[in-house]
């Protein structure tokens, strides 16, 4: 689909899918569900890494984590107002980010679990970092022009991201017997949610993802891991939820009532 | 650093300091004015890490992407400033892990407004607005104190203060004239921190005790009353701006000074809370404390981690430039 179709899907009104025309609007509606899914990667990751706001442990680990978390919630910010131009409904981005529910959600599990102790936030991290960063190198040659404006940005941040979870995952695997085995503890809790990083169709008029990225992670992981004198854990089985479909943990629906409770509080409200 | 002293070296110091000169870390001085320097600045360190508490708990339930965005950021400078101020007072010979125990045992302190609860999100646009109104009054004095490193790192952090301020009058602006449940809630929230902020300048001058050197060594500038009128002075013009009211029945404006007169704080309440006994004092100390305990395993990696790359691979390190050497 070439990008000035895209545009004129996405800057009509959306009317209700008459039978004939389902094939564009699906397209449409798949387009629409591929950017959310990118930005709730982003929102629910970000709010998760906000969440050790004043807890962290050590004073320069409050100042990184904030500033991922703000880099994160940035980018999903900038991927709603695309989702939404896109959707064409003229739904904001706010709106897109905090009245939606769960099952509309289209986040990946991994990004959702909970923060666990700080090396468990690090785990979670340098696998969504270490699958991140390729995909958005590969999205700057995206068709979309918006799009791979947005990943050229995103990446800068994504390279910094990775440094730096990448640098703790050797911290804390060289560290000490117990920082290890907390690590590895946190890696074999987290790798069952891996396998539903490369199950996101590969739409033509956004990415150009093939499974060259799968075979990036695995070995960046695969490097990390050894350096770090860790163990990577067996293959992981297909996973049982899948949330791009809208299929959750049940951590994801006390996340977004914390979350969205001022604007479900006050309907229509300003802030 | 001879720390001897001498009356010869205190008069001399004593000169530098009425003639306006600014002192650094290696200069000589009094033990008296370090010691006071050291707390001051402790203090400070603490009350930025404190206070990272009572906003960022609204991180997660900022009401849209921007806010969340702002409030994250807000909190993320006062890391910054924390971090900052540790180590500028770390030039005086204290180490970060010995001011933190300091801290974690009850002997440091922090500033006590950060024992009060935010209670719903107006609190985050009167804290901004009011709280870091304050700060700035404040630490635009301190700028102008004599010690060199406290100096630099006010005029500084003074910049992003007042950026904090505005965001925060922004947010109380947006809800006075929201809906009415959200111009009750930031009245609500103004009633509230109103009076803790006037607190943070300190005791009446009379009941000061530590305020007659340190005006001396141009430590502080302006005594507590009169950086509280100051505050006063600018504030209340900003509440009439947008139909807040301020929650003192006795303010009026006094055309022979200039000044908007207040009624009367309570000290009492502010001993209370200095003592232990605030609304949060115990859930921040928890809070602080927890933190620093569950991360010592991080920390402790870390220290590890370091001290084995060091001894396995010294050469790799010695040999490998790390910056192009400095044209000549």
């Amino acid at each position: 689909m070439s990008a000035g179709l895209l545009e004129t899907v996405a800057s009509q009104p959306a009317p209700a899918p008459a039978p004939e025309a389902s094939g564009a609007l699906e397209t449409q509606r798949a387009r629409f569900e591929w950017l959310l899914g990118l930005a709730d990667d982003r929102l629910i990751l970000g709010h998760r890494l906000s969440e050790w706001c004043g807890h962290a442990p050590i004073l320069e680990e409050e100042l990184a984590l904030a500033n991922i978390a703000l880099d994160l919630i940035g980018q999903a910010q900038m991927l709603f107002e695309l989702a939404a131009e896109t959707e064409g409904a003229g739904r904001s981005a706010d709106a897109l980010a905090f009245l939606r529910d769960s099952r509309d959600f289209r986040n990946m599990l991994l990004v959702e679990q909970p923060n666990g102790d700080f090396a468990f936030t690090i785990v979670r991290q340098f696998l969504f970092d270490a699958w991140d960063l390729p995909q958005l190198e590969a999205l700057c040659a995206s068709r979309y022009k918006d799009l791979a404006g947005f990943a050229a940005k995103a990446c800068k941040e994504a390279r910094y991201h990775l440094r730096h979870s990448h640098g703790w995952l050797l911290r804390l695997g060289g560290g000490t017997q117990e920082s290890n085995r907390r690590t590895q503890a946190a890696l074999d809790e987290l790798w069952r949610f891996t396998p539903e990083l490369f199950l996101t169709p590969v739409l033509p008029s956004m990415s150009s993802t093939s499974d060259a990225s799968e075979a990036h992670f695995q070995e960046t992981v695969r490097a990390a891991l050894s350096e770090a004198d860790l163990t990577l854990p067996d293959a992981a089985p297909f996973p049982a939820l899948r949330g791009r479909a809208g299929l959750h943990s049940e951590h994801l629906g006390h996340l977004l009532a914390e979350m969205q409770v001022l604007q479900r509080s006050y309907p229509g409200a300003k802030w | 650093m001879d720390a001897v002293e001498s009356p010869e070296r205190r008069a001399a110091f004593e000169a530098r300091i009425a003639a306006g000169e600014v002192i650094e870390p290696k200069d000589w001085m009094p033990e008296g004015y370090r010691r006071q320097l050291l707390r001051m600045m402790s203090q400070h360190a603490h009350s930025e890490v404190v206070g990272m508490l009572p906003e960022g708990n609204w991180i997660t339930r900022a009401p849209t992407l921007r806010r969340k965005i702002g409030l994250l950021a807000k909190v993320q400078d006062e890391a910054g400033h924390g971090l900052y101020l540790y180590c500028a007072a770390e030039s005086l010979g204290v180490s970060r892990d010995e001011m933190l125990d300091a801290l974690h045992d009850g002997a440091a302190r922090y500033a006590s407004i950060f024992n009060y609860p935010t209670l719903s999100w107006a609190d985050i646009g009167a804290i901004g607005w009011l709280v870091d109104g304050a700060a700035v009054v404040n630490q635009t004095l301190l700028a102008k104190c004599s010690f060199g490193p406290y100096a630099r790192a006010m005029l500084r952090i003074c910049r992003e203060e007042n950026f904090h301020r505005r965001q925060g009058y922004e947010i109380v602006a947006t809800l006075a004239r929201g809906t009415a449940a959200q111009r009750a809630m930031v009245q609500d929230a103004v009633n509230r921190w109103w009076w803790p902020t006037l607190m943070m300048f300190g005791p009446p001058d009379a009941e000061s005790a530590n305020s007659e050197a340190l005006m001396r060594w141009r430590v502080k500038r302006q005594s507590n009353d009169a950086q509280r009128q100051w505050f006063i002075n600018l504030t209340v013009p900003q509440a009439n701006a947008i139909g807040i009211e301020l929650p003192d029945p006795e303010l009026e404006f006094d055309a022979e000074s200039g000044n908007w007169k207040s009624g009367a704080v309570d000290w009492d309440e502010f001993r209370r809370v200095l003592r232990g006994d605030g609304p949060c004092n115990h859930e921040r100390m928890a809070a602080r404390r927890r933190a620093h305990e569950e991360g010592r395993w991080v920390r402790q990696a870390a220290q590890a981690f370091e001290a084995r790359r060091r001894t396995r691979a010294p050469r790799e390190i010695s040999t490998t430039p790390r910056r192009e050497p400095a044209h000549v």
